[in-house]
């Protein structure tokens, strides 16, 4: 027994009687980057999920191969909550590095795993340890040295899964799904897990109040990251050609869309039904993007802040020119290069105005992995239909962490291709006028290269030009399309994903939030019920252009706070630009913006002190 | 009352009259090369007998991009942005591979701000023909040098340009585009042969056409004015050019001439003007540009040509179809792919 190695000592007897804490804390393995813990901590995750507990997963890696300090943060939660939470409970210390600083930063009452030559307990008496030889039990289950980095990961899923309760059956069928076809692999690794389990089960005595325990909440619900879910949303669009260039956080989407579709859109005569094109920049990409769309594919690129910059003519043209497209912004921590493995919502005024001039573009706000997969497909129909590049905006803790989400529907409607003429059309019609309002929608029709008609054919120029898609330097011409495309985006108010209520009772005080802050949003929502005894609506907005909902929010409340991930109010100043000078003064930040997901307690405490709770 | 008879316009092979093959009126400067240019891509078309709605008429910004505006209306046309037509042009061909790409850059569209978007474009040998109207400066800015203006040339300004041009051919030879030569928008027959080649082709067609700027460049001191070119152009070959729809036996020597089959089944035959120039040799078409160049000659011809390369586009092994008209049966999967997705995720 190690009993010698109890670090709270006497006061053994306290824990054993106080309350056990339940489906509700969060695990920190902070390991090094490039030791393999990323299969690890998948089965980890997997296996809580398993149980049928609620469960999320972050990863917090730095901007490197190997070398630096990673920490993987799992979240059980049985109510649901899938935010990042300030405080970790129960500690994985596999980093000699940054032991010392992670025992550190536990609270009170914490649990500390580590390799026992660390002997973290000198640091804390108010924590419990439990201190691991794991590199000899890595070596009796690993023969050949060079594995045993990597091996050494699965013998700390052994000794949490143990400490924890959760059955090892079900950790099993973790290390199975992980290392599928592969029962080599599978004996190395669930070996380790076993021994790390029977070394806990042995020598470790339970001395801290944290268990799973079965529940029946993940029950045909998935997990999958953001990025792969944008990417089965695309290919499901029908996505035929796409152009990109590598940048953290969002390659992670161009390779998942790039499996898909070589597994489901070839041939039986095994010819590709797409294109995939790694280009020389983001500006290539999103030139390649732009020619695509203008001669009728169905096309996109992904990137993250500094290629979005990039990006910036491109934009402007595709917009003055209307031309179809997606691009998919994994956001990231900016300025600059900025922190590029760290998470941010600070895009959304970059792109809302991307490029010179008089320039406007539709931003999509996915707020969950289910919404990346049905935005990843109506993007494509609303570029097609508004003929318009489309932004669809993530982030990288949506983007690169995996969520639970219920299974995707299928998309019931078919392809929305737009206003395309057809040499048919043309026969009847004679011909036709590029950027003429037609329907009264400001939308007008285009042709596309190839079409067999002698009329077909029109100039497409980023130079002004009037309705016949003529060059022109007339003012009125060149104001009349003007003025058509800022109709066109009014348009774009009533064809983009409308907000959702999430809350809309009699309080005289609001919240609008969008994307991943949505997490934190909920959770702080209830801790504001539950200790400030306080009703607040919240909507979550989903899309820009905003629609008329979100004016009618802030216009049926007193205050309405605007919670958002970047340090300059970014979405509050689209609502201001937006919404009437009397609504405005409405407005209240709450912001969070140090590259880590925002928690929700750090909403709930600035709410409480701008309230005056 | 009788009908009078009007004689029937000269056609085409297609039945299209050159009418057909025309566009707007220029808005360039009376006799500027580009504007004869335009006229050999019309004619070029016109003899090949390529259908005009199956040609996207591509180009970035400047003086030469514009010119698109001036041949063949009844083509789909793009004037992207500055030094960019490659990737939007690389955009347009994934999404219809079954339509042709002709390009027409500047020299500083294609070799200032837009080199790094050329030089990817030329290794990947995109099916299309990319023609420079090179001139040697800015002519919508007033006439600035641009990175293809030689040495010691000298602007009307009486400034003199001290750094070394970027020769586009050599570059594009090196990188991997398979049909690279120079031509002369004053040498008509010589850029006519070169067009009709480059219809002929599949894969990246390189010309740099030199092209005076009259308000800018063509003066004494420079070297890409009427009279340098007159004074200094020196012929590799002599390019003539058999269409496969046209039935001419022609007798020649053959040790004078160097024959290529092009794909289409037809004929391009390169009549030696220089000992043994063998326009397969990459090495020594690049030796031969830069040892030009040390003599202050101006090579035109077809320097390059490999007729097996793959395109990028074969690379792709894309469905004969454009995807860009794919119907949604074959783009978007059927729900059990969803379902089957959704289950592994369990």
């Amino acid at each position: 027994m190690a009993t010698g190695d109890l670090a709270l000592g006497q006061e053994q007897g306290a824990i054993s009687t106080q309350k056990r804490v339940v489906n509700d804390f969060s695990i920190n393995v902070a390991t090094v980057n490039g030791s393999g813990s990323q299969s690890a901590n998948s089965v980890l995750l997997k296996s809580i999920f398993g149980m049928g507990v609620p469960v999320s997963g972050k990863n917090l890696f730095p901007s490197n191969i190997a070398g630096l300090p990673t920490w993987y943060i799992i979240r059980a939660n049985k109510d649901g909550y899938v935010a990042r939470t300030r405080d970790t409970e129960f500690l994985v210390a596999l980093n000699p590095e940054t032991a010392k600083s992670d025992v550190m930063a536990l609270p009170a009452g914490a649990v500390a795993i580590y390799e026992e030559s660390l002997n973290l307990k000198q640091y804390r008496n108010d924590i419990v340890c439990y201190p691991v030889p794991f590199d000899k039990i890595t070596a009796s289950v690993c023969p050949e040295a060079k594995l045993r980095k990597l091996v050494k990961n699965m013998v700390y899923v052994g000794v949490v899964a143990q400490l924890l309760s959760i059955d090892l059956a079900v950790v099993e069928a973790g290390v199975k799904k992980q290392f599928a076809k592969k029962q080599k692999v599978f004996d190395l690794n669930f070996g380790a897990v076993k021994a790390g389990w029977d070394f806990a089960q042995e020598k470790l005595v339970k001395q801290d109040p944290f268990v799973i325990e079965k529940m029946d909440k993940t029950a045909g619900k998935i997990i999958i990251d953001g990025n792969a879910a944008c990417g089965m949303g695309a290919v499901f669009a029908g996505v035929t050609v796409v152009a990109w260039y590598p940048i953290t956080p969002s390659t992670s989407l161009i390779e998942a869309t790039t499996d898909l579709l070589k597994k489901y859109r070839v041939t039986p005569e095994g010819k590709a039904t797409f294109a995939v094109v790694q280009a020389e920049d983001e500006l290539a990409a999103i030139g390649m993007v732009l020619g695509a769309g203008w001669a009728g594919a169905r096309s996109m690129t992904s990137t993250s802040g500094p290629g979005i910059s990039l990006m910036g003519e491109f934009a402007g043209l595709g917009y003055y020119a209307e031309i179809p497209g997606v691009i998919f912004d994994v956001q990231r921590t900016g300025p600059s290069t900025g922190m590029p493995t760290r998470t941010q919502q600070s895009d959304l005024l970059s792109t809302a105005f991307l490029s010179h001039g008089d320039t406007k573009h539709v931003l999509l706000l996915p707020g969950s992995v289910k919404e990346c997969f049905e935005f990843g497909y109506e993007s494509f129909n609303l570029a097609e239909r508004l003929q318009t590049p489309i932004f669809v905006l993530t982030d990288l803790d949506l983007g690169m962490n995996n969520w639970m989400s219920e299974p995707f529907a299928y998309p019931e409607k078919p392809l929305d291709r737009g206003k395309v003429l057809t040499k048919e059309d043309l026969d009847k019609l004679g011909g036709f006028a590029r950027y003429k309002d037609v329907d009264g929608d400001a939308i007008g029709y285009r042709t596309l290269p190839g079409t067999m008609h002698p009329k077909a054919a029109y100039f497409t120029r980023g130079s002004g030009h009037n309705s016949s898609a003529g060059y022109t330097e007339k003012p009125d011409e060149y104001q009349e399309v003007m003025d058509r495309l800022a109709r066109k985006f009014d348009s774009a108010r009533k064809l983009v994903p409308a907000p959702v209520a999430v809350k809309n009772g009699t309080s005289r005080v609001g919240v609008l939030a969008f994307g991943t802050t949505d997490f934190a949003m909920r959770e702080s929502l209830d801790q504001i019920k539950k200790q400030y005894n306080k009703d607040v609506d919240y909507m979550r907005i989903r899309a820009y252009p905003f629609a008329h909902e979100i004016h009618d929010f802030v216009a049926s409340h007193d205050r309405v706070y605007v919670v958002e991930q970047n340090r300059d109010a970014q979405l509050e100043s689209l609502l201001k630009l937006d919404l009437p000078a009397d609504q405005v003064v409405k407005l209240r930040s709450i912001l969070n913006y140090n590259g880590l997901p925002i928690d929700a307690r750090t909403i709930t405490e600035e709410f409480a002190t701008k309230e005056g709770l | 009352m009788a009908a009078t008879a009007t004689p029937n316009p000269k056609v085409n092979r297609i039945g299209l009259p050159i009418l057909d093959y025309r566009g707007g009126k220029s808005t360039l400067c009376a006799g500027c090369g580009h504007n004869a240019i335009s006229e050999r891509i019309i004619d070029a078309m016109y003899e090949m007998g390529v259908e005009p709605e199956r040609v996207m008429k591509m180009s970035g910004i400047g003086c030469s991009s514009k010119s698109p505006a001036y041949f063949m209306s009844r083509s789909h046309s793009f004037n992207s942005v500055h030094g960019r037509m490659p990737s939007v042009s690389t955009g347009a061909i994934l999404a219809n591979h079954t339509n042709m790409l002709l390009g027409v850059s500047g020299d500083g569209d294609t070799a200032s701000i837009g080199v790094g978007q050329f030089v990817h474009m030329m290794r990947r040998n995109l099916p299309m023909i990319y023609i420079i109207e090179d001139n040697g400066v800015y002519g919508l800015t007033k006439g600035q040098f641009s990175a293809t203006a030689d040495l010691g040339s000298k602007l009307k300004t009486g400034v003199i340009n001290d750094l070394p041009a970027i020769d586009t051919c050599a570059l594009a030879i090196q990188l991997g585009a398979t049909f690279v030569g120079r031509s002369f928008s004053g040498d008509k027959k010589q850029l006519l042969s070169m067009l009709k080649a480059a219809i002929a082709h599949k894969g990246t067609v390189m010309l740099d056409v030199i092209s005076p700027c009259v308000t800018f460049n063509d003066h004494e001191g420079s070297t890409k004015s009427y009279k340098f070119m007159q004074d200094h152009d020196e012929p590799v070959n002599e390019v003539g050019f058999v269409a496969s729809f046209e039935d001419i036996e022609v007798d020649y020597d053959s040790g004078s001439v160097y024959e290529v089959e092009m794909h289409d089944g037809s004929s391009l035959r390169l009549r030696k003007l220089q000992e043994d120039y063998d326009p397969t040799d990459k090495a020594n078409a690049v030796k031969t540009l830069m040892e030009a160049e040390a003599n202050h000659e101006v090579l035109t011809g077809v320097f390059y040509i490999d007729t097996e390369k793959p395109t990028f586009t074969d690379l792709l092994n894309m469905v004969d179809e454009p995807l860009a008209t794919l119907p949604e049966s074959l783009t978007r999967p059927p729900k059990e792919t969803l379902e089957s997705l959704m289950k592994a995720l369990q």
